[in-house]
């Protein structure tokens, strides 16, 4: 297994906000974690890059143990992370931007040039010097994706990538997220959007409440109507 | 005409100092958020370091090379005070970092006392560049054209560094934000070590190449750092073109402001830092901050009542308060009426900044217009002590409503430094408005009245008006306008989408804070029976913010202990030793370092951690 997590429990201040979250991804594994808005899923990937101070549980990547490690020192393992609000830094080019996230090639990871990723996003060649606060959200979503490609991860956790884009770019993005397990790499995104999902994913998680409902194969949860009602339904 | 261009050139060569000074300053701010209170004491070391290597080094080489040395070695010392100090604070709130560098800065100045005694030292001047130049048939020291291409030329060099090595990319990167740098596997630790020394070493380099200029002395950080301050708000916190262009307003400004306004030439600085951020309230090319993004998860704990407790041992306190003149002696008297005067100064700072949200970096100003309204009511119309009490107050709170209205145009560190504006446009008003308020000598004969002129009389009276005081801050803090405060300060989007018009809201506390450290100033006038220009100076103000930290910003009582250990503390090792900065330096930072919440939010923690029930929401406010 890439990713291995398991008893997630997870606290802000005084608020229980994951109960006993559990998930993996093996390599070149597209995994969705679905629910709504609220259900824990941002949680989950912040508690899993160490980004939630107050959290407890086995979080294990490529066999070390990161749970107690720094959030750079997990990214450095080879784990990128794709927050939900992009975070994009608006006063740095698109040059720039990807600059900031490049690491030193990885052993077993797929390596990306400044090239390769202007091939994945074809846009983003055609704007290098553009300022990030100059873009539209769409290549906004393509550039911090880019971004932490440029760490060479061999899994990447992508919090909702389609959330808020035109149906063009949905295509687009889950254009890309195909491309990247090509490469061999591994993915787990976040989604309330059960149709992308469905499109690039081989497994899923469904949490509500900050617990897993359920987890088996996309097969498994279209034959599962009444799950699907009962926590992805608006 | 000769004569203005060559002081227009003089303006441009103190600019380049100030632009090293301030650009160090910005950078350090603008990514690891810290306000550096000790770059003025870094730069006095800079001045030091490079006076020591430049007499033992000699030739040209020894003398060029003993300025970069020294910047260097000082920028070590700064990356170390980063990785032993600051690195453990950077979790506490953020103006505690502040309270650390002030305590570092106490430290350094009796130091370099220690190190290079307290006399002043003349540097060697600069080999190749003794001479002077002919400008317009008048002699320009070669020094100083060498300053001014100096300030340029740094300033390429940075945004060559910021612009072109990754380094520099990550810097700016982290400058916007900081927890996403950390996401994509950078080191954020060791970028800001390096952060860090590089602001040193750019304040270092300041006050080594000054030595040629100036006699080196042991006050130089306490000049600079204010001025400092000034730059980096008006240029843009964070920005160093805009510290760039600000460093040429103040030098031109200082050049020329002498020869134009000579009266009010100390305050001119000010003047213009009010003016451009009323204008502009994020500085020349500064941004509006974006709201902080904390780390995911922290909660802060908001302010409660005290539980039974903490009731208890408030009334022990008063009672001990209460029989204090039976054991103790007038000294011990005076002492006590003095810790209680400033534990409500520092309570309504606690209301202005804890509960408002508003810092403020010149709240000596209420102090001192508290002072001086009943003074100068004194003096012209022999007003006596009852009416004194109920009148001068007023001085403060005219004050507060005047500048608060400005003020809470504004918001963070700029709202911070407008506050210290104003309290220094009213410090140079007070001392140079020689024929009303007496200028430097002050106006004495503010006395009690007989009734209250005995160290016990004027005690309890003191008592009786500051634990009131304080009651009515706690109330105001749980009362329905206590709770819209706070929500201004937490949330401003989400007060303005509920209705509560934020700028009125906040100008109400405002005034209310200052206030009541107007009625502070009254008690302090009339127990000195004077009053001076240094009772509305920067170290007052100072001295509330080492108190309401010390004490600990998420409590009520947070600054009434803070003020009590603080003041007792100092008036103490003043009495004890000569040594009195380092100690009490040391100790500033020993406590920030043990008690990142405050001294008070460090006892609330353990009480309630032993009883979680305790002084939770839902119990009624007293």
């Amino acid at each position: 297994m890439m990713l291995e997590v398991h008893g997630l429990e997870s606290f802000y201040g005084r608020a229980h906000i994951l109960s006993g979250v559990h998930l993996t991804a093996a390599k070149g594994e597209v995994v969705a974690l679905l629910g709504r808005n609220g259900a824990g899923k941002t949680t989950t990937f912040a508690s899993i890059v160490g980004l939630v101070p107050r959290c407890t549980g086995t979080r294990v990547f490529g066999g070390t143990d990161i749970s107690g490690l720094a959030t750079h020192e997990i990214v450095r393992l080879g784990l990128g992370y794709v927050p939900e609000d992009r975070r994009i830094f608006t006063d740095l080019t698109v040059e720039e931007n990807l600059l900031v996230g490049q690491q030193p090639p990885r052993e077993g990871a797929p390596t990306w040039t400044t090239e390769d990723l202007f091939d994945l996003f074809p846009n983003l060649a055609e704007m290098r010097g553009r300022l990030g606060g100059h873009m539209s959200g769409g290549e906004q979503q393509m550039l911090t994706i880019s971004r932490t490609l440029m760490g060479n991860p061999s899994l990447v956790l992508l919090d909702e990538p389609s959330e808020g884009l035109a149906p063009k770019i949905v295509e687009q993005m889950a254009h890309a997220i195909i491309e990247m397990k090509k490469h061999g790499l591994s993915v787990v995104i976040s989604e309330q959007n059960l149709h992308f999902a469905r499109l690039i994913s081989d497994r899923a998680y469904i949490i509500e409440k900050g617990r897993i409902r359920f987890d088996g194969t996309m097969a498994e949860l279209d034959a599962q109507e009444e799950i699907r009602d009962a926590y992805l339904a608006v | 005409m000769d004569f203005l261009f060559i002081q227009f050139l003089n303006g441009l060569a103190s600019a380049s100092s100030l632009f090293l000074v301030a650009s160090g300053l910005s950078i350090i701010f603008g990514v690891t958020r810290i306000t550096n209170f000790a770059h003025g004491a870094f730069y006095m070391l800079g001045a030091y370091m490079a006076y020591t290597l430049t007499e033992h080094w000699s030739g040209a080489l020894g003398f060029w090379g003993g300025l970069l040395a020294a910047a260097v070695a000082v920028a070590i010392i700064g990356a170390l005070l980063e990785i032993i100090l600051l690195r453990r604070i950077y979790q506490a709130p953020e103006l505690f970092q502040l309270l650390a560098t002030f305590g570092v800065t106490l430290v350094i100045e009796d130091l370099v006392i220690q190190i290079w005694g307290a006399e002043d030292l003349l540097g060697r001047r600069a080999p190749g560049l003794k001479g002077s130049v002919d400008i317009f048939g008048q002699a320009f020291p070669t020094y100083e054209l060498m300053l001014i291409v100096l300030g340029p030329a740094v300033l390429g060099l940075l945004w060559l560094l910021f612009h072109k090595t990754r380094w520099g990319v990550l810097v700016r990167a982290a400058t916007q934000d900081r927890m996403m740098v950390a996401a994509l596997g950078v080191n954020q630790a060791r970028l800001f070590t390096g952060v860090f020394a590089l602001g040193i070493f750019l304040g270092a380099l300041g006050g080594a190449v000054q030595i040629p200029r100036e006699a080196v002395h042991n006050a130089m950080d306490l000049q600079i750092i204010v001025e400092a301050f000034v730059i980096v708000v008006i240029g843009g916190m964070g920005s160093v073109l805009g510290a760039f262009l600000a460093s040429v307003l103040i030098g031109e400004l200082n050049a020329f402001g002498i020869l134009l306004f000579p009266k009010i030439s100390i305050v001119l600085m000010f003047l213009v830092m009010a003016v451009i951020l009323v204008i502009r309230p994020w500085g020349l090319l500064g941004r509006p901050e974006s709201h902080a993004r904390s780390a995911l998860g922290t909660a802060e704990r908001p302010i409660r009542p005290l539980g039974r407790g903490g009731r208890n041992a408030v009334l022990a306190v008063l009672l001990v308060l209460l029989i204090l003149p039976v054991f103790g002696g007038s000294y011990l008297l005076n002492v006590a009426t003095e810790v209680l005067i400033f534990a409500l100064f520092a309570a309504s700072l606690h209301l202005m900044m804890g509960i408002g949200g508003m810092v403020s970096f010149g709240h000596a100003a209420y102090f001192g217009l508290g002072a001086y309204g009943v003074a100068l009511l004194v003096k012209f119309l022999e007003i006596p002590m009852a009416g004194g009490l109920v009148l001068a107050p007023l001085l403060a709170f005219t004050g507060a409503v005047l500048f608060g209205w400005f003020c809470v145009r504004l918001t963070g560190v700029y709202l911070a430094m407008l506050t210290l504006a104003f309290a220094q446009i009213a410090w140079s008003i007070v001392f140079q408005w020689d024929a009303v308020t007496g200028g430097d000598n002050g106006l004495l004969g503010v006395w009690p009245a007989p009734w209250a002129s005995t160290p016990e009389a004027f005690y309890y009276l003191t008592l009786a008006i500051c634990a009131v005081g304080v009651m009515m801050i706690r109330r105001i803090v749980f009362s329905p306008f206590g709770y819209t405060l706070r929500s201004c300060r937490d949330s401003v989007l989400r007060a303005d989408a509920i209705g509560i018009d934020r700028q009125r809201i906040q100008w109400l506390g405002f005034i209310l804070a200052g206030t009541f450290a107007g009625i502070g100033g009254v008690l302090f006038a009339y127990l000195k029976g004077s009053v001076f220009p240094d009772n509305i100076s920067i170290p007052i103000s100072v001295d509330g913010l080492v108190m309401v930290l010390l004490g600990g910003i998420q409590t009520v009582a947070g600054p009434v202990v803070g003020a009590g250990i603080y003041k007792a503390l100092s008036i103490f090792i003043i009495s004890e030793t000569e040594f009195w900065k380092l100690i009490l330096g040391t100790l500033i930072v020993i406590l920030v370092v043990a008690f990142p919440q405050g001294v008070v939010g460090f006892a609330v923690d353990l009480f309630r951690r032993r009883d979680p029930d305790d002084g939770e929401a839902g119990e009624a406010p007293a």
